[in-house]
């Protein structure tokens, strides 16, 4: 299968000036200007196949909205190449722009003073939608979200997760084959989040879109991701699938149980992460997790004992940690 | 072309429910901006009767004529400004613009051309109330009145396509307000906003003719209220059909530069 998108050895430079601080520095700066090279984007390569849904992560700073920048057209990149769908982004053609979309959690693009449904119209005209087919996308689009009491509302009426979730159908009614989701989630309540994923993977299922998310919230990836691209200092650092960056990066397991009555040392066996009660959390690394849980068991009487994965915000704090070091 | 016209006709719609949402609003601003034109009127009125009766030709009924038409055409001259690119780059309003199939210029004319259908019938009990009081001394022909109908929306093309270029400086640089401030004096004075052009000293009239002020400005105003030849009239709307393809061509050429220079800034 030919992959839709496309990117090789991909770099964004920006020249930046910068000066020391105080009047001395600020006069020398009328004269001559210093200028530094920072690298947002330093040649990274990687294909995306039709329908996949991949988690773009890194810290802030790393890249990934550049990136995603590049992708929809609206930087040119500094070199390498970029195709979606066969286009190159930075000419945005029409017909590129009418397959894509490109969803920031912090940009709003409907009117403030109206209704979502006057600016839906707007939508409608600017991507030349058959007036059936929009109204039909719409009003599908209205009851997946649960939208029907809030549409006739003005928008600055809406709490953010309701005005997120107008953007996401405005962004979505020319029913893209490319959605470039950045932090989509962004500021909203466990409950809207929930919904907003939950949404993107029935778009992803019913119409094969592609996807290429970022996100802080951990729980968007592991729920609509298999596949994650991680890249740090805008270079990559991993790109395979979610369990494997896991079982990589991962240097220890969690271990739950319920003790009653316990007086020990527990630093002989891992860390403590939590107490509630008698119900304990241990981190212990991933190595030694058989031999001691073994060793709990024996030397004292434990109950529901339970091994985990460490949860994934640790993992991908884990993998960063690791290349800073490699990297500075 | 059907495409484009669906979408400049979305567009105005959106505008014209956008300023209904606040019709009182306008309406004080509205009030706000007749201060400026009241005041020439109220001076120059004083000057022509000191003077006679009438100065530069212009009687104060004349004045009145000139001035009330003046609002109507000043409202017609507001546009997407170049603070407006500004903000739009700053605050990365362009990036949402850019992602459209559609050029963001098509997205401004539209979107103002909507705002004016609401000004114009707001303007007019604002004209009438200030007919009565100042009496203004307006017989147009029907020729005029074509020609003033068709100014006006030339006009209105002028100014976006002049303010879009000076606003578009700010892809190569920030703080180019000094810059626009120069452009707006300039304007004043060259335009027929502060003094009907025919008042200025010759040279002023000269030089006013090569530059997109006066056919912006003063041109439809004086094709109401003037005695302008048919001739004159014709060479006028020729003059401003020739600013809108010079700003056309200019937009697009300076476009295609400037987007390479786009950082998407401000997300």
């Amino acid at each position: 299968m030919s992959s839709v998108i496309s990117i090789s050895k991909l770099a964004k430079h920006y020249e930046v000036p910068e000066r020391e601080a105080g009047l001395k520095a600020a006069a020398m700066g009328l004269i001559k200007r210093r200028y530094k090279t920072v690298k947002a984007v330093d040649g990274i390569s990687f294909e995306i196949q039709p329908g996949e849904v991949v988690g773009f992560l890194g810290p802030n700073g790393a890249g990934k909205t550049t990136t995603l920048k590049m992708l929809s057209g609206l930087l040119h990149p500094t070199s390498g190449s970029t195709s979606v769908l066969g286009f190159e982004p930075a000419k945005r053609s029409h017909d590129f722009l009418r397959q894509i979309t490109l969803v920031m959690g912090n940009r709003n693009q409907l009117s403030w003073d109206l209704p979502a449904l006057d600016s839906f119209d707007l939508q409608r005209a600017i991507y030349s939608i058959p007036m059936d087919e929009f109204k039909r996308t719409r009003d599908e689009f209205i009851e997946l979200l649960e939208l029907k009491e809030l549409v006739q509302k003005p928008i600055r009426n809406l709490s953010l997760g309701e005005r997120m979730k107008m953007e996401i159908v405005g962004a979505l009614l020319h029913k893209p084959k490319i959605l470039f989701l950045d932090e989509p989630t962004l500021g909203l309540d466990v409950t809207m989040q929930k919904r907003i994923r939950t949404f993107v993977a029935e778009y992803n299922k019913r119409y094969g879109a592609t996807v290429l998310l970022t996100s802080h919230y951990m729980a968007d990836v592991e729920a609509l991701c298999k596949r994650v691209v991680v890249i740090h200092h805008g270079r990559l650092l991993f790109d395979g699938e979610l369990s494997a960056l896991v079982e990589k990066f991962s240097a220890f397991k969690t271990v739950g149980f319920t003790i009653n009555n316990a007086s020990v040392d527990w630093t002989q066996y891992g860390e403590v992460i939590s107490t509630d009660g008698a119900r304990m959390v241990l981190r212990v690394p991933k190595e030694k997790t058989s031999a001691i849980t073994t060793r709990l068991l024996n030397d004292l009487a434990v109950e529901d004992l339970t091994v985990e994965a460490a949860p994934i915000e640790d993992v991908i704090e884990s993998v960063f940690a690791v290349k800073e070091e490699t990297m500075e | 072309m059907k495409r484009y016209f669906d979408y400049y006709r979305a567009t105005m719609k959106l505008s014209v429910l956008e300023q209904l949402q606040y019709p009182v609003a306008n309406y004080f601003y509205m009030i706000g901006m007749i201060a400026e034109p009241v005041i020439y009127m109220v001076v120059w009125s004083a000057v022509a009767r000191q003077q006679g009766g009438m100065v530069g030709g212009y009687t104060p009924g004349a004045f009145a004529a000139y001035y009330i038409v003046w609002t109507l055409v000043r409202n017609m001259n507001i546009v997407f400004t170049p603070y407006g690119w500004e903000w739009r780059i700053r605050e990365g309003q362009l990036s949402m613009s850019l992602l459209r199939p559609i050029h963001p210029l098509h997205g401004d004319v539209a979107y103002f051309a909507g705002w004016k259908v609401v000004v114009i019938l707001l303007w007019l009990p604002l004209a009438f109330v200030l007919s009565l009081i100042f009496k203004p001394e307006l017989n147009p022909t029907l020729l005029q009145g074509v020609v003033f109908f068709f100014a006006i929306w030339m006009a209105y093309l002028i100014r976006t396509m002049t303010l879009s270029l000076l606003g578009m400086v700010t892809f190569w640089t920030t703080r180019v307000s000094a810059l626009f401030e120069l452009y707006f004096a300039a304007e004043l004075i060259l335009s027929g906003r502060l003094v009907p052009l025919s008042l200025m000293p010759d040279w002023v009239q000269k030089l006013a003719w090569f530059f997109p002020f006066r056919w912006a400005f003063g041109f439809p105003i004086e094709a109401l209220v003037g005695n302008m030849s048919t001739s004159d009239l014709l060479t006028g709307l020729g003059m401003q059909l020739a600013w809108i393809l010079f700003g056309v061509i200019s937009v697009s050429l300076i476009w295609k530069v400037a987007i390479r220079r786009f950082s998407a800034v401000g997300g």
